[in-house]
């Protein structure tokens, strides 16, 4: 499997790689992968491969970035990734059972994805946005003050 | 009080660049290229500003300690990072008014004579990061950003750049880090940024916060900002309002105010009619306070720092009579132990071993020695690390385990289990 831009998505790199010194184009690493994700939706070894070419770095340099950090998916995501908050704030206000909740309606714990791959399950630090705790994020949303009926009628929604 | 910071959060177009400019928005602009960087730097230490992002150190010194005649470029990162639980001010300051943020950014640049600003946004942040860029590109058609600020003789390029998920990012030199494409691992200071930062130059991180108190400074002056807070800690602050709280949200309020006229006044008081048990007042990495405590502060730098905490990042976190302080500090362990970026073995170990022992206490397996355990990893955390994300999981622990002792020693007497101590959800 080869990776490769679309045209569309190659003029969006070369643009990123203006935002930074000429010197430095690795600081665009970060951005450049990101429109990886956009395109396919995860960072394959390939693209790695391709994106450490564009920023003048290694494959392993890229590697290393892409498992340091936790938003770069490293295989073909759900189709929805519903992220819930488990820190402090949205803890106070019931995330624990927010948690089992979506577990018990999903059949899944945390960590994992439903057969059909429609849905991840995660549980995620902090999202600030604590004063809508419990809260979660699906895919680039943030859905606040949850309640089951509130739960209920997302997951009805997300076809 | 005059909101200055709020104070478009009821105009409804104002992050669209018509609906800013209608409401006085890049007015300051031509008052600022009336002065002198060195003016506008001096206005700004004059009026106290401190820092918003957590160290509350003053912008003014800080923007004083770039050397100008390098040779080199100088650069502004704004920490739009915004990670430290308990804290949501950034994100709604940056929806609701990203184009004060632009203007304190080009105000903020042109006293550092610099031309090249990153915007470094929080990955989880999609729409944050859309709205900031949409504001960018219309302050680049209206000719407020580019090759002649609002026609001036001074360049400056704004550029948005998404992280990918780290909290440690939100540390400046762990974010100069990942600007610079790589993991976010803190560097040792010295050297500070100011002096070699982003690319080997000069650098100013800072606070959106912060920087949107900028503009008000300027058009107003220095004497007016000052006017406003107590003492040292002078303007005003957004504390976000989270967890038993009747009206939680962002409040925009002069330093200085009592907590307890805070808490009932403008947040409704603790919810359910229950009574305060502690509050943490500045973000998850700060020493908790019991009610008592609370009520004798005021919300300002001094104030909390006599009490024994630190006002961070303004993250106010209240805890009802009911919360569980043992699963709360299990929390913030498994937090902690998670961020880690592992460079120094204090902070991985302890972290480690902090979460592991909570983890233990919070299934009620509590042996004799608990608690000073942990808090003999939390010394040993303190102070001998890279960077102060070890000290700000160590200081909590000291502080729940002195003030909350009985409630970790009777852990298993009490026979805690996953969900039984949480009654809030319904
Ligand atoms: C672990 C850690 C996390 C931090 N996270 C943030 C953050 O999310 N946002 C922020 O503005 N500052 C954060 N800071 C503080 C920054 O290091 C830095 O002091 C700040 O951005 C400087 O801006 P200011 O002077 O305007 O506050 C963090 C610091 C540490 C040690
Ligand atoms: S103290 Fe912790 S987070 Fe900071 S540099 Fe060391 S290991 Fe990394
Ligand atoms: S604690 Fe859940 S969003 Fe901050």
């Amino acid at each position: 499997m080869s990776f490769k831009f679309t045209n569309e998505r190659m003029k969006n790199v070369e643009e990123l790689l203006t935002h930074y010194p000429a010197d430095h184009k690795q600081a665009a690493l970060l951005p450049i992968l990101w429109e990886v994700q956009y395109q396919e939706g995860w960072i394959s070894k390939e693209a790695m491969v391709e994106v450490a070419r564009i920023c003048g770095c290694t494959p392993a340099h890229v590697q290393e970035v892409v498992t340091f950090y936790t938003m770069y998916n490293q295989e073909p995501p759900a189709k929805y990734h519903l992220q819930v908050c488990r820190n402090i704030c949205c803890w106070l206000r019931g995330a624990g059972e927010t948690t089992q909740y979506l577990e018990e309606k999903l059949g899944i714990k945390p960590g994992e994805m439903t057969e059909d791959r429609k849905f991840k399950l995660s549980e995620v630090e902090c999202l600030a946005a604590c004063g809508g705790g419990p809260m979660m994020q699906v895919n680039d949303d943030y859905q606040l003050n949850l309640t089951r009926e509130s739960i209920d009628k997302l997951l009805k929604d997300l076809k | 009080m005059e909101p200055i910071l709020t104070k478009r959060f009821a105009v409804s177009n104002a992050a669209t660049i018509d609906g800013y400019m209608a409401t006085g928005g890049y007015s300051t602009l031509s008052k600022l290229f009336t002065m002198t960087p060195a003016q506008v730097i001096d206005e700004v230490k004059a009026s106290g500003l401190r820092g918003r992002g957590g160290a509350g150190f003053p912008a003014g010194v800080k923007w004083g300690f770039v050397p100008k005649t390098t040779g080199k470029p100088i650069y502004l990162c704004v920490n739009a990072d915004e990670g430290e639980p308990g804290t949501f001010k950034d994100r709604e300051l940056m929806t609701k008014d990203p184009h004060a943020l632009l203007e304190g950014i080009i105000i903020t640049c042109y006293a550092l004579e610099s031309h090249t600003a990153y915007i470094y946004i929080r990955g989880e942040m999609f729409q944050e990061l859309q709205i900031l860029q949409r504001a960018i590109d219309e302050a680049y058609a209206k000719g407020f950003l580019g090759n002649k600020v609002a026609g001036h003789d001074f360049k400056l390029d704004v550029y948005m750049h998404r992280g990918a998920g780290a909290y440690i990012c939100g540390e400046e030199t762990a974010l100069i880090e990942s600007l610079e494409g790589k993991k976010g691992q803190p560097r040792i200071k010295p050297p500070f940024p100011a002096v070699v930062g982003v690319f080997g130059c000069p650098t100013v991180v800072n606070n959106v916060e912060t920087l949107m108190a900028v503009p008000y400074i300027i058009e107003k002056g220095a004497a007016e900002y000052a006017k406003i807070g107590v003492g040292k800690s002078t303007g005003t602050k957004l504390f976000s309002v989270s967890g038993h709280i009747n009206k939680p949200g962002n409040y925009e309020i002069p330093l200085g105010l009592p907590f307890s006229e805070f808490l009932e006044k403008q947040c409704g008081g603790v919810w359910k009619g229950r009574k305060l048990k502690a509050v943490i007042m500045g973000g998850s990495s700060v020493p908790i306070l019991t009610a008592e405590e609370a009520m004798k502060v005021n919300l300002d730098y001094e104030s909390l720092g006599a009490a024994g905490t630190m006002l961070g990042s303004g993250g106010m976190v209240i805890m009802d009579d009911q919360t569980c302080m043992v699963t709360a500090l299990k929390i913030l362990g498994d937090f902690y132990h998670h961020e880690s970026c592992g460079q120094c073995t204090p902070c991985r170990e302890g972290t480690g071993w902090i979460q592991k022992v909570l983890a233990r206490v919070v299934r009620g397996e509590v042996r004799p020695g608990d608690c000073d355990l942990l808090l003999s990893v939390a010394t040993n955390m303190q102070g001998r690390t890279i960077c102060v994300f070890s000290d700000a999981l160590a200081m909590p622990v000291k502080s729940y385990i002195q003030k909350f002792r009985h409630e970790f020693e009777d852990a298993g007497k009490l026979g805690l289990r996953k969900g039984q101590q949480i009654q809030t959800w319904e």
